[in-house]
This record gives C-alpha cells, sequence and structure tokens, in this order.
C-alpha cells in the first residue's frame, strides 16, 4: 500500500544521504522524496512517498527513527491529511491543441504561466492522483516536458508534527 | 552545553591546536588505549600523542587491525574501543574493522584523518570520503570543518557509540583543522534531541510476559549478544534459574549464561544442538531476549512458523523486533533493567515448576541424549579434541578468540564458556582475519589472562601482518591454528551442496607456520598426533611471557555437525550419525 511518510531531521550536510541510503541499502522502494527548511533554519521536513506490506512499512518507519539525525517520524496515513504535488507541463499550444489545452487547464483548476508561439507552460498543484488523471486526460502527443516536485503532506486539522 | 562547559575545570582559556583538542578528549573519555597507524593527514595527532602520557598507543601493521584490536578491547571491558587511522587508504582498509563491529553491536570510535578543508572534493593526494563511504556500516558518523566544533563532536560520538544499541562512530577531521587554535572545553554532558534512546521497559508489557512464561507448559528462553553487551549475564541467570526453564545462546551469546550449567542446551542455530534447536521449534512459549531472529538461527521463518507459539521479545532496538519475525509480546528496553524488573516479578512460590515443565524437561532430556556433539576418533587430531583439551588446560577460563569458518564453530560448540565478554568473535559480518588483532585487544585489556586465538590457516593469513605487533608489545597469545589444509567450511558446502567440486577452497603452498612464528620472535609448536595434544597446550601455556604459536595438523575431512542447510528448518538438521 502506498504510504506518505513525513519527518522532521537536523538541517545537517549530508542528512539526506542518510535516508536514501537507508532505502537503497534496505530495498525500500521510494516513489517521491522531497526536502527544504523549515521555519526552523535548523530543520528539514521530508516527506517520502513509498509503498510496502504493513510490516515493510513498520520497518521503515523504525529505521528511520534509528537514524541518529532524525528528529520526529509521523505516518501520514495513519490519519487524516492532505497531499499536494507541484507539476509544471510544456504542451504544444498549436492551433490543433490550444483550444483544449486553455479547456483543460480550467477543468483542473491549472494556470497557464507561460505562453510562446506554439507551447503554454501549464501549473498544476493537487494530489498525485489528480495530476496523474491530468496527463490522462489531455492529448499524449501534446505532452512536450513534465516536472513534478513530488509529494508534499501535512496532517488535517490538530495533527501536527513539531519538535 | 555551553554553560556546562564554562563550570569544567577540564577546560583551558589559552587556545591549543585541534590535534591537541583530540589528545584532551580522550583523557577526559578516560581512553587507556588507541590503536592506530599513523599517516600524512594525521601526523599533527601523532606529534600531540607523543608529547603526552594519558593513553598508550598500539602501532598495529594494518588499520583494518588497529580497528579489530579496538573492538575486540571493547568486548572485552565493555568500554569503548579507540581506533584512529589516516585518511584515504588508511580510512578504506579501516572499513572492514569497522562494518564487523556494527554488525555486532560493539561501541568504537574511529577517528580517521581527512585532507584539509580547501581540498576537499578536488580529488587530492589520499582523499576519500569517508563519511560518504561509512555511512551504511556506522551508527552515526561526523565531519568536523572547524577546530571549535572537535571537542563537542567527539563527545557526542562517545555518547552515541555507547548509549542504546552500541555501535561505530566514525569522526572525520580535516588536517588543517588539527593545526588551527581554539580553547578547549569538554562539555559535560551532551543533548542531542534527536537521539534519545529507550532505557526502561513498559511495565504492562513485562507483566504479561511474566504471566505468560509462568504459565507456559513448554516454555525455551533463547539470548543473544544483547545480554552481554547490556552487562546483562547475572540478571539473566538469576531469572532463568528462578523459572527452572531450559535456555540456549546464539554464538553471540555465548558466555551470557554458564554453559556449564545443566539449564543450558547448547547454542541454536545452524550448528546449533539438536536439543536447542528441537526445544526452539517445538515450545509453546519463547522469551527471547537481546536477540535477532537472524537467518543464521532460525533457519528459514515459515518453518519456524509451523509450529504456533507465543514470543516475547526484549531488546533496545526497535527496529530488531518483528523484523524477521512477528512478536506477541515487544518490550524495547535495556535488557538489563527489564530483566531485573522480571526478576522481581518472579516469586520463588509463583516459579514452582509444574508437571508440564517437568514432561517438558524429560522431553528435552531425549534429545539430549543424541549426544549430537559426539564425534568419531581416529589417528589424525580431531579438532574438536583440541578445543576440548584447549577447555581443560585454560580450565575454561581463557578469552577465546576466533577468526570465521568450521574452527570458529567448534570453538563455540565445544569450548563451554561460563562468563560474559570471554568470547570474542565476529558473529554477524563473518569476517576471517579477525582472530588474531582481536586477541592483541583481548590481551591488552587483561595483560595477565591466558589469551587464545582459535584459527584456520586460510584465517590466519589474513591479517598475519600482526605477529609484528605481537612481538613489539611482548603479548602472550596462543595461537591454536587447526590446520586442516582447507578453507573447511567452503570445502564443507562442496562437499553436502556442489558433489565434491572442492573449487578453490585447497590451501596450497602453506607457510612453514613454526619458522614463520619464529622468524618473529615467538615460539612455534607443529603438533600432528592426538596423544601430543593435550601436552603440548600444557606445555604452551606454560610459557606466560611467550606469543606461542601452535600448528595443529588436523583431519582434513571433519565436518562441523549438527548443521541446519541454509533455507532449511530449525528443526530438519543433518547430524553427524546420518551420514
Amino acid at each position: 500500500m502506498r504510504h506518505i511518510i513525513s519527518l522532521l531531521m537536523e538541517n545537517e550536510a549530508g542528512a539526506l544521504s542518510r535516508v536514501a541510503g537507508l532505502f537503497s541499502a534496505r530495498g525500500y522502494n521510494i516513489e517521491s522524496l522531497t526536502v527544504a527548511p523549515t521555519e526552523d533554519a535548523t530543520l528539514s521536513r521530508m516527506t517520502i512517498v513509498t509503498s510496502g506490506s504493513d510490516e515493510v512499512i513498520e520497518q521503515i518507519i523504525k529505521q528511520l527513527n534509528k537514524l541518529v539525525d532524525v528528529v520526529k517520524v509521523l505516518d501520514l496515513n495513519d490519519g487524516k491529511h492532505i497531499e499536494r504535488e507541484l507539476m509544471l507541463v510544456k504542451v504544444k499550444a498549436t492551433a490543433q491543441f490550444k483550444d483544449e489545452m486553455k479547456r483543460m487547464c480550467d477543468i483542473f483548476r491549472g494556470r497557464i504561466i507561460d505562453v510562446a508561439d506554439n507551447h503554454y507552460t501549464i501549473e498544476l498543484t493537487g494530489s498525485c492522483s489528480k495530476l496523474d488523471a491530468f496527463l490522462e486526460a489531455i492529448d499524449r502527443s501534446a505532452i512536450l516536458e513534465t516536472v513534478r516536485t513530488g509529494a508534499s503532506g501535512i496532517g488535517r486539522g490538530d495533527r501536527i508534527l513539531k519538535v | 552545553m555551553d554553560s556546562d562547559a564554562h563550570h569544567n575545570t577540564n577546560a583551558t582559556t589559552q587556545p591549543i591546536t585541534g590535534a591537541e583538542i583530540v589528545i584532551r578528549c580522550l583523557e577526559e573519555e578516560k581512553v587507556k588505549f588507541v590503536f592506530g597507524y599513523p599517516g600524512g593527514a594525521v601526523l599533527h595527532i601523532y606529534d600531540a600523542i607523543y608529547k603526552q602520557n594519558h593513553f598508550k598507543h598500539v602501532l598495529v601493521r594494518h588499520e583494518q587491525a588497529a580497528v579489530h584490536a579496538a573492538d575486540a578491547f571493547s568486548r572485552a571491558t565493555g568500554q569503548v574501543g579507540v581506533a584512529l587511522v589516516t585518511s584515504g587508504p588508511g580510512a578504506t582498509n579501516a572499513v572492514t574493522g569497522i562494518a564487523t563491529a556494527y554488525m555486532d553491536s560493539i561501541p568504537l570510535v574511529v577517528i580517521s584523518g581527512q585532507v584539509p578543508v580547501p581540498a576537499i572534493g578536488l580529488d587530492a593526494f589520499q582523499e576519500v570520503d569517508m563519511v560518504g563511504v561509512t555511512r551504511p556500516c556506522v551508527k552515526h558518523n561526523f565531519l568536523v570543518k572547524d577546530v571549535k566544533d572537535i571537542a563537542v563532536t567527539i563527545k557526542k560520538a562517545f555518547h552515541i557509540a555507547r548509549t542504546g544499541r552500541p555501535g561505530p562512530v566514525v569522526v572525520d577531521i580535516p588536517k588543517d583543522i588539527t593545526a588551527h587554535l581554539a580553547e578547549f572545553h569538554y562539555p559535560k554532558t551532551v543533548e542531542m534531541r534527536s537521539y534519545n534512546p529507550v532505557v526502561k521497559g513498559h511495565s504492562g508489557q513485562i507483566k504479561k510476559a511474566v504471566k505468560l512464561l509462568l504459565e507456559a507448559k513448554r516454555p525455551m528462553i533463547y539470548t543473544g549478544g544483547g545480554v552481554v553487551l547490556g552487562d546483562a549475564a547475572d540478571a539473566l541467570t538469576k531469572l532463568v534459574k528462578a523459572l527452572q526453564m531450559p535456555i540456549t545462546n546464539t554464538l553471540m551469546g555465548l558466555g551470557g549464561y554458564p554453559s556449564t550449567d545443566k539449564q543450558f542446551v547448547g547454542m541454536l542455530g545452524m550448528h546449533g544442538t539438536y536439543e536447542a534447536n528441537m526445544a526452539m521449534q517445538e515450545c509453546d512459549v519463547l522469551l527471547a531476549v537481546g536477540a535477532r531472529f537472524d537467518d543464521r538461527v532460525i533457519g528459514n521463518p515459515k518453518h519456524f512458523f509451523s509450529n504456533p507459539r507465543t514470543i516475547i521479545h526484549v531488546d533496545i532496538d526497535p527496529s530488531s523486533i518483528s523484523k524477521r519475525v512477528k512478536v506477541d509480546v515487544p518490550i524495547v528496553g535495556d535488557v538489563k533493567s527489564v530483566l531485573a524488573e522480571m526478576n522481581e516479578l518472579v516469586t520463588a512460590e509463583a516459579a514452582k515448576p509444574s508437571a508440564a515443565l517437568k514432561s517438558w524437561w524429560e522431553q528435552i532430556e531425549s534429545w539430549r541424549g543424541k549426544k549430537c556433539l559426539s564425534y568419531k576418533t581416529n589417528d589424525l587430531i580431531k579438532p574438536q579434541y583440541v578445543i576440548e583439551k584447549l577447555w581443560e588446560v585454560t580450565k575454561g577460563d581463557a578469552y577465546v578468540t576466533s577468526d570465521v569458518g568450521q574452527h570458529q564453530m567448534w570453538a563455540a560448540q565445544y569450548y563451554k564458556f561460563d562468563k560474559p565478554r570471554r568470547w570474542i568473535n565476529s558473529g554477524g559480518l563473518g569476517t576471517m582475519g579477525v582472530g588474531l588483532p582481536y586477541a592483541m585487544g583481548c590481551q591488552f585489556a587483561d595483560p595477565k589472562a591466558q589469551v587464545a586465538c582459535i584459527t584456520g590457516e586460510g584465517s590466519i593469513q589474513m591479517n598475519i601482518q600482526e605477529l609484528s605487533t605481537c612481538k613489539q608489545y611482548h603479548l602472550p597469545i596462543k595461537v591454536i591454528l587447526l590446520n586442516n589444509r582447507y578453507l573447511g567450511m567452503v570445502r564443507q558446502w562442496q562437499e553436502f551442496f556442489y558433489e565434491n567440486r572442492y573449487s578453490e577452497s585447497y590451501m596450497d603452498s602453506l607457510p612453514d607456520f613454526v619458522k614463520l612464528a619464529e622468524s618473529y620472535g615467538h615460539v612455534g609448536m607443529r603438533i600432528e598426533n592426538p596423544n601430543d595434544v593435550e601436552g603440548a597446550l600444557k606445555e604452551a601455556f606454560d610459557m606466560k611471557d611467550r606469543f606461542v604459536f601452535m600448528d595443529f595438523v588436523t583431519d582434513q575431512k571433519e565436518n562441523v555437525f549438527p548443521m541446519v542447510e541454509n533455507g532449511k528448518g530449525l528443526s530438519e538438521m543433518i547430524l553427524a550419525e546420518d551420514l
């Protein structure tokens, strides 16, 4: 099953490689991984999207907690949560595609952020599955380039991950 | 932390060099021995060593041996072992030693030199990314980039190495940092918000565990290296005696419970005793303490689960629990503290042996009746016999180190360890070549003690250069070489599973070990007749101040039994009598 794991770690050189190394050494799957400093510059927040059986996810959480630089780990799937991912898509905007792109962009609540003679660049945020759905919905031959950030996640309501 | 440091008398107001700070830190940690080898990046540190008299530096002949010796010093004493190596090849040579310590959870601080900060990343001479290279095989590692950080980093390194589940910590220090000046403040305590290992187990879970044990019909206790590392042997022995239940130890756990006691059913696992493995398989309640159900211990987990049983697992590392085997009652905590709490709950009345326990013991005795460790004799020296005689001659009180292979298993099976921290071997990583440097570490830890290194002619040659170190420091180690002219364990597997195709497992062109030992100024002995074994051992151990290299020419085709084939179930053993 797909899980979104959030963690806080000391914002130190090499911290990312400890997490990435753990996943590759133990053969865990990484769908996406994002990391950036938090409002407290000494801490980085990481969101890892992974998948595995309950036993594997339990081991992943334990192994992450064991890393000396990791301060807190939370499996967002243990409760209600929100996930968002940002995608930039460059598409063909020739006469054949122009209207369709504009319409699909509206339907998916995206924004066209760059316009060139025959190209649009569309910005879209949402859950990973929404971004997947957008790519499914538009004509595949119109897609020139995609770039995605990977998911960021946060708990709903008073579910807070903080030191 | 800083406010603490200002109250500390162990501080300087005059700036000193980074190298001198390193020395002062080791002094603060009451380090007695540093095992190391100099080189360019650590020259400032070696100069500071020259000027101090707080610890003894032991010059090895290869960095791998430095880390192994520090590791054995720690295994023998419980203190943090310390090694010092230079950058580049010095650092990479140390990696096998670090990985060996990591797999067996041994607390070490390894200080490595690094090229100067401005040269990092420029492929400088003797540069290697030590933090990157060691990341998968350390508990933690640090690169120090400011002289002001040296003291607090070393303090953290010792703290991390010795607390929680222990392990090796690398501190990589660039050369220019060791020349820079700073005031020295050694913090008294260290606090890390990201690192707070649990000590005390959950009391409710402990109560539940004791109740389950007392109600068990076929209870079994299985303990590992955690009991030895956690200094919990006394607490364990008390509990096991009170419960009157059978106990087995893993390879790493030997000595955690007295092997000569009748409740001890021997080591378990791939080369465990018939009675230990059968009892593991057939028990209804299993108490696992400081052990991790690894592949060499329980064999195929599916087969292990074909018999239902309730498992209680006590371990300081949560990630060891339910890793390979799903457990019913997990208890995360320091084993000594948890066992002490269990002891309080087990009253004499409650632990009166039930009728069920009596009949369980009858079953175990019938398994014991198989005498699975008996072996046939002939006119050649049997390796098992050498170990039995070694146990007699040393009165069961030696530090015994081993390398890896058949001799290691025979040592574990036939030398009966009654005390913890006496059996020193590489269980997790299985590193050939540890035996001699391990013996060095033990002899430094306990200079008057009898230290025996049980080895094979393959393993001993992997760190044979240390004969020179033993000469320099007059270490009266006794090497017990079980020389069968084969890489015995490889040969055994080839005999069983590859139709006797002995691919590259025969050791041709061996040196004359007697002459080799003599060339280093040691005593060499070759023993070829079973009748000479005991006398030779006595003669060797009577030479209390000499290093003696004993080359026992043994039966080439002897195998280790019982044996659980890779991937088979624990109770599916091959016994000597089956062949």
